[in-house]
């Protein structure tokens, strides 16, 4: 039926210093539908709702609900209104019961106190429309994420919210528990809500959703309906890749990587972790860089993790340069030539006040111990050799790191694991949230170090990124390492069915 | 503004001197005979000695507070460690006559020892630092009484006291200890990367570890010297009144140490650290209090006096208030 | 059927077990120790240490800390003191006074706190100067309270038998006890106090006034501990600047001991009363002892008060894992008649 949609977003924007988090973006939501938000990280996926429920105030574009032009002050204005969000993080309380987190605030009364046997009816009776019977008068907290979930929207719902937004909310849950949220959200779906998926779980939005919008770096790429969207597509649309466009980069290296020969830098064999990665096997050769690819949520930062002792694995073996390690923590890893450049450079890389000088040679002072100090001259020395090397925009290395662009802080971690001469680096997601230019620079950086001898484990969604600049590809896709490409295997139908689970190539007996 | 006066006044001991100058200044102004120094009997003697004769203690106990908060943590226990260091001290001069080196070097042990179990607490239990170090603050100086086996301890041994009451080339030894404490650690500062770990797991403790540092060593590494800063005092001013006083010996020392290096500039969130900061920040209070003592101002108001400029600091350091504060400047830009 | 009790209460009860266990212990070693007489004393000797703990625990189960409490009952005493003795107030005015003057005091508290994002340990810090310094401002010295009607308070009680009496300020202290209980657990307030202890983004998020709570919370802990110095002086018959020093340290062991976690959002008043009666207990026992020396009770409490810590270290990381996998209570979607109930306490959700 051609009604209005409930929600109208037109050419939204919202900037933040350096950052250009949505670009235009166009949304639409229509009563009784269920909506799926995509885009991998960094897309903008989090902005617009946040944006939306009044977190963020929009630097440009106009958004309608119900027909009219609707800004919230704040997600609980946001809420009064009818649009109700249920996050990632369940944001309830979790001290207290079930019935006292549906109802905190709006408790039913009798002569000034709490009638308690009235709030227990009444939260049963929320909880019954979504089939869930627990004990009200337990603590959240006592509940798994699933049912914490559900009593979120239980809140929502007694807001009488028309919209509803879910944030992420498979992230923690199992496989019989997502059915459960699906039956509940096709049930409200039914009532005549709408809701909004936000997920990056493609399997998911097949099961559930009607429609798909997808974002990439902050902009629009398209509204789909889900039953006319083949999965490979959807895929193709979330790594940036056009089906019919590709350019098949036939590197050089296509051919030298079948003439490595000799011990790797590192070999891995069975190592995993219970409910974090399957077991895998792989191979670095010095000079190689070997590209890791996957949607987000496969697992790729684990298995980074895992390796440079982040994580401990239950099992497996890791030997460096033929060396049987136990890499039990990063100063482990650290000393036996691995580095890592880790995904998140916020809260994993930058430590903010520090001088970008201190930032760099910090894991080489690390190495080095306690008692062998790097004198000032000589830090000054690395620091400025790795700012040229890098090209880092700064105007001193005394400048306190938190006052340079991403790009450069970015480079400021890759100066810092360089300074160690490692023998393997571990770039995970090196490029996202940075320029073009500094982009390109990482990538070029990534070529020469190769060059040089230095084995590299590349880790992006940019699926281009990882084309350009690997010798092999290992794929992943729900926790697990489904397949391992070698150059003349490289190629993005393949690798993108790899993803999709259309094809299996070079899977591994499991 | 002019540039090189813009870099003068970010340098981050500008603000706590200039605060020390501008109190030092009322003084010579208003208080006649404040900046009178006479040497009688080779010892020099005066307000200005005063203060820093008085804020030793503090800046001592400051010394190791700074460290610790700049690792994002806080020791509340140091009173009561001063207190089992000069019980232990006291006790040995006064029941066992034990040898100089002895009273010197096993209260320090046993000092050093109680921040190592501050540590325990906080890594191997996780336990937030106010917490874990409230444990000793509440047990320890009934644990000195215990030592003691009663309230106070009076004791004679002349080469102890000159610990807390002599003078040398006419300064009381205090000064020296808190400047050779002082010393010992920019040695430690210099010579090792201590400092640079310690404002690394502080600025974030888990890039820290994404960097390889072993983030519990370098908290057991400044909770111990944080213990055997107090220690020290606790030797300074046990030899000071050659007597072991549990109850009250330093008592709110920890509360003057924290004002102190806050003032200092180190930010109680942890990261950058300013040693020379908290020893101004000591000096501040002392020639705060010692101004209001020479002027003849009833002693009581010291505490309020405190308390004002502990509000003075709490608004400079809140971002809300200096937005409240831009928004009344006309002309200024506000972010 | 088993007896199951919930989760909750396990701390509360630790406590009280350990206070009938040292009762206990008493009673076994003196005769004299097993009386009324002696337990109800236990309420009049800590009755201002009761009151603190009571205005303590709305602040730690907050998330906040209040260090100014000893201060204000020094501050309190020196005041009525001062009013009753020096400028010849009425009793009954004076106390209002300084009740009404420790509520603004912890409301100014609290709004720095939340206002201006300060910590509370360096704002109550400064309460804490302030007070003792204007306490000291009024009077430098101990001041004999004389006035008729307040010895009268000092000297009044409900008789019990056995030369065993509830005098007024145990009186104060339950009946603070009782209303704090009522308010925190049956009203709107109590239960956002609490909230804001589990998560103040998530108050904030579900739309719960947390400004107004916060400032209640430290407004509520400002009056009850003017109301411990009234009682305070009611016990000593005089007001001193210099009294309770570090009396804040043991209102906040008594709530520790009580089973409140610090990090907030679990606990129960009753507890922070019996963490106060323990201390009162463990000093009555060492008096009655008479050779060991009365700082043994610091060094109890402070053991005392490290057992009970590294207890929330562990309970709190049952409650952690609670929420995930490891301990997953099955959500019971559908349940078909007849399932037997896990773990519930008085009957299920089911009809």
């Amino acid at each position: 039926m051609p009604e209005a949609p409930i929600l109208e977003i037109r050419r939204l924007s919202k900037g933040f210093p350096g950052v250009r988090a949505l670009a235009g973006v166009d949304f639409f939501l229509r009563r009784g539908e269920i909506h799926a938000l995509m885009g991998e990280n960094g897309a903008g996926k989090s902005t617009l709702i946040k944006v939306l429920t009044g977190v963020y105030p929009r630097d440009g574009g106009e958004i309608l609900f119900e027909g009219r032009p609707f800004a919230a002050g704040s997600p609980h204005k946001a809420q009064e209104q009818g649009i109700s969000t249920v996050y990632q993080e369940v944001n309830l309380v979790p001290n207290l019961s079930v019935a006292e987190n549906l109802l905190l605030g709006r408790q039913p009364t009798r002569g000034g106190l709490i009638d308690g046997r009235e709030m227990k009816r009444r939260a049963e009776a929320i909880l019954k429309r979504l089939h869930l019977h627990v004990d009200v008068n337990q603590l959240l907290g006592d509940y798994s994420i699933a049912v914490q979930q559900m009593v979120a929207i239980g809140r929502a719902l007694e807001f009488e919210s028309k919209i509803l937004i879910l944030d992420e909310p498979t992230s923690s849950l199992d496989a019989g528990e997502v059915e459960q949220l699906f039956k509940v959200m096709r049930k409200l779906k039914a009532e005549g809500h709408a809701i909004l998926f936000v997920t990056h779980f493609v399997d998911q939005v097949y099961a559930v959703s009607d429609r798909i919008t997808v974002l990439r770096n902050g902009e629009l790429v398209g509204e789909f309906e889900t039953s006319r969207l083949p999965k490979v597509e959807l895929i193709s649309k979330l790594l940036g890749k056009a089906l019919h466009d590709l350019e098949i980069v036939a590197t050089a290296k296509g051919e030298a990587a079948s003439e490595r020969v000799g011990e790797p830098v590192l070999r891995v064999q069975g190592l995993g972790k219970a409910g974090v990665l399957e077991r895998f096997d792989l191979e670095i050769h010095a000079g190689e860089v070997l590209g890791l690819a996957g949607l987000l949520g496969s697992g790729r930062t684990e298995l980074a993790n895992l390796i440079f002792g982040i994580e401990k694995p239950d099992q497996g073996e890791v030997a460096v340069q033929g060396e049987k390690v136990r890499l039990n923590s990063p100063l482990r890893a650290l000393q036996s030539g691995i580095g890592l450049c880790p995904e998140d450079r916020k809260s994993e890389g930058i430590i903010e006040d520090l001088s970008l000088r201190e930032n760099i040679i910090l894991a080489l002072q690390v190495k080095q111990g306690w008692f062998r100090n790097i004198p000032r001259a000589r830090q000054e020395e690395i620091a400025e050799r790795y700012i040229k090397l890098l090209d880092i925009r700064t105007p001193t290395a005394a400048q306190a790191i938190k006052n340079l662009s991403g790009g450069n802080q970015q480079k400021a971690i890759v100066a810092r694991w360089l300074a160690t001469q490692p023998t393997l680096l571990i770039l995970d997601e090196p490029t996202r949230g940075i320029d073009v230019g500094a982009k390109a620079e990482i990538q070029k950086l990534i070529l020469s170090l190769s060059d040089k001898g230095m084995a590299v484990l590349f880790i992006s969604s940019e699926l281009d990124e990882v084309l350009r600049c690997a010798d092999r590809i290992a794929v992943l896709r729900d926790k697990a390492m489904v397949g391992k490409l070698s150059a003349d295997q490289m190629d993005e139908q393949i690798i993108m069915r790899t993803i999709a689970h259309t094809d299996k190539v070079g899977a591994e007996p499991r | 503004m002019n540039p090189r006066l813009r870099r003068l006044t970010s340098l981050p001991l500008t603000w706590p001197l200039v605060t020390l100058v501008c109190i030092l200044l009322f003084d010579f102004l208003f208080t006649p005979g404040f900046f009178h120094l006479e040497l009688k009997d080779g010892h020099l003697f005066g307000s200005l000695v005063d203060i820093v004769k008085n804020a030793a203690p503090v800046m001592i106990i400051a010394t190791g507070m700074t460290l610790v908060i700049a690792t994002g943590g806080i020791d509340i226990s140091v009173g009561a460690v001063v207190a089992i260091a000069g019980a232990i001290a006291g006790v040995l001069v006064a029941r066992y006559h034990a040898p100089l080196l002895a009273v010197l070097v096993l209260p320090l042990i046993a000092a050093a020892l109680c921040g190592a179990f501050n540590s325990l607490l906080i890594i191997g239990f996780g336990i937030q630092p106010i917490i874990a170090t409230l444990i000793l603050m509440v047990m320890g100086r009934g644990l000195g009484q215990l030592i003691i086996g009663g309230r106070v301890l009076w004791f004679r041994m002349v080469s102890f006291e000159y610990l807390g009451t002599g003078y040398l080339l006419g300064l009381p030894v205090r000064i020296f200890v808190a400047v050779a404490l002082l010393a010992l650690l920019a040695l430690a500062l210099r010579t090792t990367p201590l400092g640079l770990f310690i404002q690394a797991t502080g600025g974030s403790a888990k890039a820290s570890r994404y960097s390889g540092l072993s983030v519990g060593l370098v908290k057991f590494v400044v909770y111990t010297f944080s213990g055997l800063c107090a220690g020290v005092a606790g030797l300074v001013l046990t030899a000071n009144i050659h007597g072991s006083d549990a109850a009250l010996v330093g008592v709110y020392i920890e509360l003057d140490a924290i004002l102190a290096v806050v003032i200092g500039g180190t930010s109680m969130n942890g990261g950058k650290f300013n040693l020379l900061g908290s020893l101004v920040g000591a000096l501040i209070i002392q020639s705060l209090t010692t101004t209001i003592f020479t002027k003849g101002v009833p002693v009581q108001f010291t505490l309020v006096v405190k308390a004002a400029v502990v509000v003075i600091v709490i608004l400079l350091q809140s971002g809300e208030f200096r937005r409240q504060l831009g928004a009344l400047v006309p002309g200024r830009a506000t972010r | 059927m088993k007896l199951r009790v919930s989760r909750r209460y396990v701390p509360l009860l630790a406590t009280l077990c350990v206070f009938v266990a040292i009762f206990c212990l008493g009673g076994l070693q003196y005769r004299a120790f097993f009386s009324l007489r002696v337990f109800t004393n236990l309420f009049t000797d800590n009755a201002f240490l009761g009151l603190c703990a009571v205005g303590m625990t709305f602040v730690i189960l907050s998330g906040g800390i209040d260090l100014s409490v000893g201060a204000m009952v020094a501050f309190s005493s020196t005041l009525i003191a001062s009013l009753t003795q020096l400028a010849h107030f009425l009793p009954f005015p004076a106390i209002a006074l300084v009740l009404v003057i420790g509520l603004l005091f912890g409301l100014a508290q609290g709004a720095v706190i939340h206002f201006y994002k300060a910590p509370a340990f360096i704002v109550t810090l400064a309460g804490m100067f302030l007070l003792r310094g204007l306490g000291f401002v009024i009077n430098l010295n101990a001041i004999p309270v004389e006035d008729p009607l307040m010895v009268k308070l000092s000297t009044l009680g409900i008789p019990l038998g056995e030369k065993a009496s509830l005098s007024f300020s145990a009186c104060v202290l339950i009946l603070a006890v009782v209303a704090t209980a009522v308010v925190l657990g049956f009203t709107k307030f109590g239960r956002n106090v609490y909230a804001v202890g589990g998560s103040e983004l998530s108050v904030l998020l579900m739309g719960i006034p947390l400004a107004r709570t916060k400032l209640a919370i430290y407004a509520l802990s400002g009056f009850f501990s003017a109301a411990a110095g009234v009682v305070f002086t009611i016990y000593t018959l005089s007001g001193s600047a210099a009294a309770a020093m570090g009396l804040e340290l043991d209102a906040i062991a008594a709530v520790v001991i009580g089973g409140t976690l610090l990090s907030g959002g679990f606990g129960f008043v009753a507890g922070s009363l019996i963490g106060a009666l323990i201390q009162g207990v463990i000093q009555t026992l060492i008096s009655f002892q008479g050779t060991l020396d009365v700082s043994w009770t610091k060094i109890f409490v402070g053991g005392l008060l490290l057992v009970f810590i590294l207890l929330q270290r562990v309970f709190s990381q049952g409650m952690k894992k609670g929420g995930a996998a490891a301990t997953r209570r099955a959500p019971r979607l559908a349940l078909a008649a007849g399932d037997p109930v896990v773990g519930s306490t008085a009957g299920s959700g089911k009809p």
